[in-house]
């Protein structure tokens, strides 16, 4: 029993036994909490018979003093009172300040709606102005080329395009599987089959192909590329760079931006490559085509354009990407929740600004009559 | 006092690779005493504390706390053992992503089972008790300055009342008047609370100011005594410590 309550007319004495500590304090508290001090006009506390008293137990005692005071209850003690119990007291009195204003967690929509749209304009505003230091840092290198870093750039292709060769090609290649099984089951029915192949030729190399290419890319190296920049800024190394009179977007997002403009038409070449042959497989295995009649019909399906109308978004969709993944990065700041919030918003961006791109880039090519 | 030392390691063996950092180490902490650890750089301290804390299992040796030898608990009483300590690391280590207060908080959420009220009351008993004005409680760790960081990783380590203190280097990176102001407050909690406090640092005036007793990590091995055995010992590693320059200023100043 940790708490004996002794009633005695208007006077009341609690005896504490055992241990008061930080564990049992669950466990205390409502044993305090149901102490009726109705109708009480003095309290006694007995602390002789607690073997442990720590801080969490002296600030329940302080509570139920707090409590007696409180009921206007006079309050004393059998023996002296625990000088840790007057240690809470004193804590809890010093430099009390002005009253705390606990910052609302609670904001009204109205005021959250109107601090989001402030936020984006602000937002792109900084943005645009990224894009523009940046674009002017790159056309600087005409005048003095060591502004573009080669090796720089040269591990960035490495990382972006050499590492991701596997996994483009595996997605390449079990995409225009899918497509082909798909087409080859609707197409047989009207004895179509040949046409198989225009569909995956020409849907591999004027769409799919760069698309999920930039999709994949934008997943694997948006990531990498925002939380690098990202990890560097909370470590300030960014700032470290700055100090030494290095300009940070010189080394850091330029050669990225570079790196990747190269790597990802490159990758897309070898996405083209592997879907064509994808194509191929279920033709030969399901269709019972021919591989020569495959690869003839591949080059009656293409037209002049088909394979450049796909390789020349390349390099915009790595722009987009390299961009959008880099200015993240560099908006990093404070904790770690941040990193990984803005590592998400630049995947998330480098997507949408892709498939936006490649939806103007359709109706570009539609007007164009290509 | 023929109490159990609170800390006994004996026999320590810490090896990296064929680096070997402690070589049949051995340490006592007594109930209730400031025990400084000290060392230079690459000397193991961090590893040693790692050890005692249990978040490194030595190659050899065992690390009694209150008795129980904590390199051959399993995960769950290790766990529970955990929270009979509190500790403070050389960054402070505040998680970025909670308030000062949500930080002292943790602990209690994941092991006491608690009232919102106690919750918030007893959180911030710990944050006023370091030291930090209330509306502190409140700030994310990336808002506080490096002395009132440190003030908020003493609260945490606090959180639940444990009776041991491990704290690494807590007054780096504080300007003197800090340094000096932490001390004095990790001196008031001590008395107060009958702490046992194990500091690994390098700041002379913590030492001479706080510490009961030394541990001194020379030659993969520590050597402990009092104060004035310590400063005295002939190792020249120590005596260049504690007699060189720096030292010798300090020393004069508080007459050891």
């Amino acid at each position: 029993m940790s708490l004996r309550e002794a009633r005695r007319d208007a006077a009341l004495r609690l005896t504490l036994e055992g241990a008061w500590t930080a564990r049992l304090i669950g466990d205390l508290e409502p044993l305090t909490l149901a102490v009726d001090l109705g109708g009480v006009r003095s309290l006694e506390l007995d602390c002789g018979a607690i073997d442990t008293l720590d801080l969490s137990g002296a600030w329940l005692i302080h509570d139920l003093e707090c409590r007696a005071n409180a009921a206007g209850i006079a309050v004393s003690y059998d023996g002296s009172r625990p000088a840790i119990v007057a240690l809470v007291e004193q804590t809890l009195l010093s430099a009390a300040g002005p009253p705390v204003v606990k910052p609302d967690r609670g904001i009204q929509p109205v005021v959250a709606l109107g601090r989001g749209v402030l936020d984006r304009w602000q937002s792109a505003q900084t943005g645009l102005a990224f894009l523009g230091e940046s674009a002017l840092r790159f056309a600087h290198g005409f005048l003095d080329p060591r502004v573009w870093r080669p090796i720089s750039i040269a591990r960035h292709v490495q990382e972006t395009g050499i590492h991701a060769i596997p996994i483009v090609a595996l997605i390449a290649f079990l995409i225009s599987v899918i497509i082909a099984y798909m087409g080859a089951q609707q197409l047989q029915q009207f004895g179509a089959d040949i046409f198989v192949v225009d569909l995956v030729t020409v849907g591999v190399l004027r769409e799919l192909g760069v698309l999920l290419t930039a999709i994949i890319v934008a997943g694997r190296s948006g990531s990498a590329f925002a939380a690098e920049i990202g990890a560097m800024r909370l470590n300030q190394e960014v700032d470290a760079l700055k100090a030494t009179g290095v300009e940070p977007l010189e080394v850091l997002v330029l050669p990225r931006w570079i790196g990747l403009m190269i790597a990802l038409p490159l990758l897309t070449v070898i996405a083209d490559a592997v879907g064509v042959l994808g194509g191929a497989l279920v033709c030969h295995l399901l269709l019972d085509m021919p591989l020569v009649q495959y690869f003839q019909r591949v080059e009656e399906s293409i037209a002049d354009f088909t394979f450049w109308a796909g390789i020349v978004k390349a390099p915009a969709f790595a722009l987009l990407i390299a961009a959008s993944a880099t200015y993240r990065g560099l908006q990093v700041r404070g904790s770690s929740r941040e990193l990984g919030r803005l590592t998400t918003v630049a995947v998330v961006q480098s997507i949408f600004l892709v498939i936006l791109a490649d939806a103007l880039f359709a109706v570009l090519f539609m007007e164009m009559g290509i | 006092m023929t109490m159990q030392p609170i800390i006994e390691a004996r026999g320590i063996v810490n090896r990296f690779g064929t680096q070997v950092v402690h070589d049949g180490l051995d340490l006592t902490v007594h109930a209730g005493e400031i025990f400084g650890i000290v060392g230079g750089s690459g000397s193991g301290k961090s590893v040693l504390l790692n050890t005692l804390l249990g978040l490194r299992r030595p190659q050899a040796g065992e690390v009694r706390i209150r008795g129980t030898d904590i390199t051959q608990l399993d995960d769950a009483a290790l766990r529970s053992l955990k929270t009979l300590y509190g500790v403070t690391f050389q960054a402070g280590a505040l998680f970025s992503a909670l308030t000062v207060i949500q930080n002292v908080q943790l602990p209690m959420l994941e092991h006491l089972r608690l009232s919102p009220r106690v919750l918030e009351e007893l959180a911030m008993l710990k944050v006023r008790l370091v030291g930090l004005p209330p509306e502190a409680a409140y700030k994310y760790p990336s808002q506080l300055s490096g002395g009132m960081v440190k003030r908020a990783a003493l609260a945490r380590a606090l959180a639940l009342d444990p009776q041991l203190l491990l704290l690494d280097e807590p007054t780096s990176g504080l300007d003197p008047i800090s340094a000096a102001a932490f001390d004095e407050l990790l001196m008031g909690l001590q008395r107060e609370l009958a702490l046992t406090v194990v500091m690994i640092t390098h700041d002379l005036d913590s030492i001479f100011r706080n510490c009961n007793r030394v541990g001194v990590i020379v030659d993969r091995k520590l050597v402990a005594g009092d104060l004035d055995t310590i400063v005295h010992h002939p190792h020249p590693w120590i005596q260049a410590y504690f007699q060189g320059d720096r030292a010798r200023r300090f020393g004069a100043a508080h007459g050891a």
